[in-house]
């Protein structure tokens, strides 16, 4: 593991490159102090007042060099706008080979859940050179995941989902961090990101695989919280179709439409009157607080996978 | 110092034109309310300051060994609340603005002198309910009071706080009032807008912004009132809320709110740098004109505080570019103080030193707020030490900095009296030093990884947080060090001329301290600020 002084290690993909950015600004704000500090010292010695009533001499400015130090800055800066945004695109876009892991932020734990189902608390155990996804919501207030060799954080927001993706690019074990107060043990909420090869990784998944701590698979929920009495396929169904419904657009009763996303299906199971898709009736009761974020999770995720004519 | 006056005759002046307390509790003088609100807000700055030594100590090792989880977040919210509402943003308006203001306009008071004394007692309340707050018990949710944590899950005095907040905003729209129509209906024969000292732009600028973003945080803890005490849903999501909203709505008014804090220090470091130079402001008219456009761009920036939050890439791109263009201002006046210098007549009296050290202090603020607001950069340094250290360059390094700096160039116009060289020049020195082996640690912590508001920490972070703590103490030394002297000065310390440091500005054309009504006869003006005749009466 490399590691300069005063620098986190070097996890992820894009480690190095906002450590680039990183020693630019360093450098551009080292060279700027260092001028500023240099002409206050040199001219304050170098002027310094000979006799108590000495006068300095009236100059009242100088156009050009106005322009000069308001157009250096400027340019300088929309650069470090330039190259800053990019990287930010860059990060807030992840890869269509990405895989999907999840994690669920509470008072003071990180519940994360592996793309077969494996749990884990406070630790992800995740594969060297993988690009992973990770789908973010919390089950109470704000939190934010926060892993610095990695150089991302991304907000945790109850009864929504955030996204946040990295590709590790080296074995070791690395600090995560909850990054946004969340009360009285928001300090003590972290834990480990573990980065094994890949064949270490799969046999930590064999072994895990044994315990019993998967959820209950998500058609079992789809039949435990009774959405099939009304989502169902044939003609008496109440209720919209389900399959094919990830990524569509969807019509609202208020002739209001939009695209089927995670957030829609999460906010339709959570709270379903809020939009009612236009031709149904307001009949679905509210499962807010009936179901942990996990289970709506792992709900979404099912929906999402919906195929149509299915 | 220059030179002294020893057989001054005693003449009435606002100090001594009445001794009795009611004199003092029921005055209009803007001069005796400056001294009310310096009690005051020296009273906060106190509390608050005993708050971070129970941080720093509680930093010194990665355990929570000093106090409880629940303890230390109550320490650093409450050092947050009444740091920021009750010393930053009231310290140099109320305190240096209410005395100069009408002085400097050649007035004999503010506009409104009744309204000036109601904003005392009115910040006074607010600070009886946070305090109140604080003895009740405390509140543990971070100055920024963000929610569902704050309307559902503390549960601390969150109310009384928000009272607190909500109330002393009203004393700030008082101030931020009397000033605009001070300055645009009282000045003195001749004195027109661009030969206004630079201090009252900038008091102009900051009284802009709290008249039109104070109302905006009323409204916000009004809100989260209304959701804690009655459960109505606004920020809750479990009560069909939106939390960001919170965000969007404090953010709005807090950081045009870090504007009211730096705009009236930057005034007071043009005042400060043309007396010790002896000469007028490098750019007069683009300083004064980069405090409008800092205080204007200062109200479309808010969304660089919630890169991380969730909104929209394209909202945070926004945010980004408007973020660099308010910089630019910033710099153009770091840049025009420098020039100021050039073929002056530098001196280094105790405020001068104040005012060197800010610019440096502040450059550096300045600089680690560019990288902030540079997308990339700011996921990963966001809400880590980095934030924490920036901002206190810009409000402890900029602010206080020039707060001190404005204290002791005018101590000897508010109180008659001449305080010791030697000891000044040394706090100031102490500060300087103090300060930056605080905060300068924080930087190199924050982009290690080390989240803000934690309570204990991993182990490779002790060096720094025991660096920082060295460092607040010896600050704390510097901070001490003033209370001392400039009390002893008042009573023991030599009678202060009417113009000790030789600098222009109708404040030093008065005896000091002034006359009840600052003038016997209406000044009048015939030149530009900083107008330096060939020799200097200092005196």
């Amino acid at each position: 593991m490399s590691k300069a002084p005063f620098m986190p290690p070097q996890g992820s993909s894009f480690a190095g490159q906002v450590d680039l950015l990183y020693l630019f600004l360093v450098g551009i704000s080292l060279f700027f102090s260092l001028l500023i500090a240099g002409l206050i010292v040199y001219l304050a010695v170098r002027y310094k007042r000979r006799s108590p009533r000495d006068i300095g001499v009236p100059i009242h400015g100088s156009g050009v060099l106005e322009i000069a130090w308001s157009v250096i800055p400027l340019v300088i800066m929309l650069g470090s706008f330039v190259w800053g945004t990019m990287l930010f695109f860059h990060l807030s876009r992840p890869p269509a080979d990405a895989v999907e892991y999840f994690a669920v932020g509470k008072q003071w734990m990180w519940k994360f859940q592996h793309p077969d189902g494996t749990r884990e608390i406070n630790t992800l155990h995740l594969p060297v050179g993988q690009p992973v996804k990770v789908t973010l919501t919390s089950e109470d207030v704000i939190h934010d995941l926060f892993v610095p060799a990695f150089r991302v954080k991304m907000d945790v927001l109850p009864a929504r989902y955030s996204t946040i993706w990295f590709e590790p690019v080296r074995v070791g074990t690395y600090h995560l961090f909850c990054a946004e107060y969340c009360g009285a043990e928001h300090s003590r909420m972290g834990g480990w990101i573990v980065v094994q090869e890949p064949e270490d990784y799969e046999r930590w998944l064999a072994g895990e695989r044994g315990q019993e701590n998967r959820l209950a698979s998500p058609e079992d929920l789809f039949k435990r919280f009774a959405c099939e009495s009304c989502h169902r396929t044939d003609s008496v169904a109440r209720a919209p179709q389900l399959a094919g419904l990830f990524g569509k657009q969807v019509r609202f009763k208020d002739g209001s439409a939009i695209v089927a996303d995670d957030n829609y299906i999460l906010e339709s199971i959570l709270k379903p009157n809020e939009k009612i898709v236009a031709g149904y009736q307001p009949i679905m009761p509210t499962f807010q607080g009936q179901m942990s974020q996990e289970e709506a999770l792992a709900l979404v995720r099912y929906v999402r996978g919906l195929e149509a004519g299915k | 110092m220059p030179s002294t006056e020893r057989a001054v005759l005693e003449t009435e002046d606002y100090i001594n034109a009445d001794y009795n307390i009611k004199s003092w509790l029921l005055t209009t003088d803007h001069k005796r309310i400056a001294v009310l609100y310096l009690i005051s807000v020296t009273l906060f700055f106190l509390i608050g300051g005993l708050f971070a030594v129970l941080i720093r100590l509680e930093l010194l090792t990665p355990q929570g060994d000093l106090m409880q989880s629940d303890t230390y977040n109550r320490v650093f919210t409450m050092h947050g609340v009444t740091m920021v509402f009750f010393f930053l943003i009231p310290s140099i308006p109320t305190v240096l603005g209410n005395f100069l203001v009408p002085m400097m306009v050649g007035a004999r008071d503010l506009a409104f002198p009744k309204v000036n004394l109601a904003s005392w007692y009115v910040f006074n309340l607010a600070g009886m309910f946070t305090l109140y707050a604080m003895f009740a018990g405390g509140v543990d949710t971070g100055w920024t009071f963000y929610t569902p944590y704050s309307t559902t899950y503390s549960n601390t005095h969150v109310v009384a706080t928000g009272l607190g907040v909500f109330i002393a905003g009203f004393s700030s729209i008082m101030t931020g009032l009397n000033f605009i129509v001070t300055i645009h209906r009282m000045r003195a024969p001749g004195l027109t807008w661009f030969r206004l000292p630079l201090f009252l732009w900038a008091h102009y600028a900051t009284s802009l912004v709290m008249i039109l973003g104070t109302p905006v945080i009323a409204i916000t803890t009004l809100l989260l009132a209304v959701e804690r005490g009655f459960k109505i849903g606004i920020f809750d999501p479990n009560l069909g809320g939106d939390p960001v909203l919170f965000q969007h709505l404090f953010w709005f008014y807090s950081h045009p709110a870090v504007y009211i804090m730096v705009l009236p220090a930057m005034g007071v470091i043009s005042e400060l740098i043309a007396a010790f130079a002896r000469k007028p402001v490098f750019g007069y008219k683009i300083v004064a004109a980069s405090s409008m456009s800092i205080a204007i761009l200062g109200f479309l920036v808010w969304g660089h505080h919630m890169f991380v939050s969730g909104q929209s890439v394209y909202a945070a791109t926004v945010f980004s570019v408007l973020s660099m263009l308010v910089a630019v201002p910033s710099a153009v006046k770091v840049f025009n103080w420098t020039a100021t210098l050039y073929k002056g007549s530098v001196s280094f009296e105790t405020p001068m030193l104040y005012a060197l050290g800010f610019i440096g202090l502040f450059t550096v603020g300045g600089l680690t707020g560019v990288m902030l607001a540079t997308l990339g950069l700011d996921v990963h340094v966001h809400d880590t030490y980095f934030v924490v250290a920036h901002f206190h360059y810009i409000m402890v390094g900029g602010t206080i900095m020039a707060y001190l700096g404005g204290l002791h160039f005018w101590w000897p116009k508010m109180s008659g009296r001449l305080y010791p060289q030697f000891w000044s020049r040394l706090s100031a020195l102490i500060i300087f030093v103090g300060f930056n082996l605080t905060f300068f640690p924080q930087f190199l912590l924050g982009y290690m990884g080390m989240p803000r508001r934690y309570h204990v920490y991993p182990e490779e972070f002790q060096v720094l947080h025991v660096l920082s703590s060295a460092g607040a103490s010896i600050l704390g030394v510097g901070y001490i060090l003033p209370v001392f002297y400039l009390t002893w000065s008042m009573r023991y310390g030599p009678r202060a001329s009417a113009n000790p440091w030789g600098a222009t500005g109708l404040e030093w054309q008065t005896s000091s301290p002034p006359p009840t009504h600052n003038f016997l006869e209406t000044p009048v003006v015939t030149t530009d600020a900083y107008h330096y005749s060939e020799e200097v009466t200092v005196g």
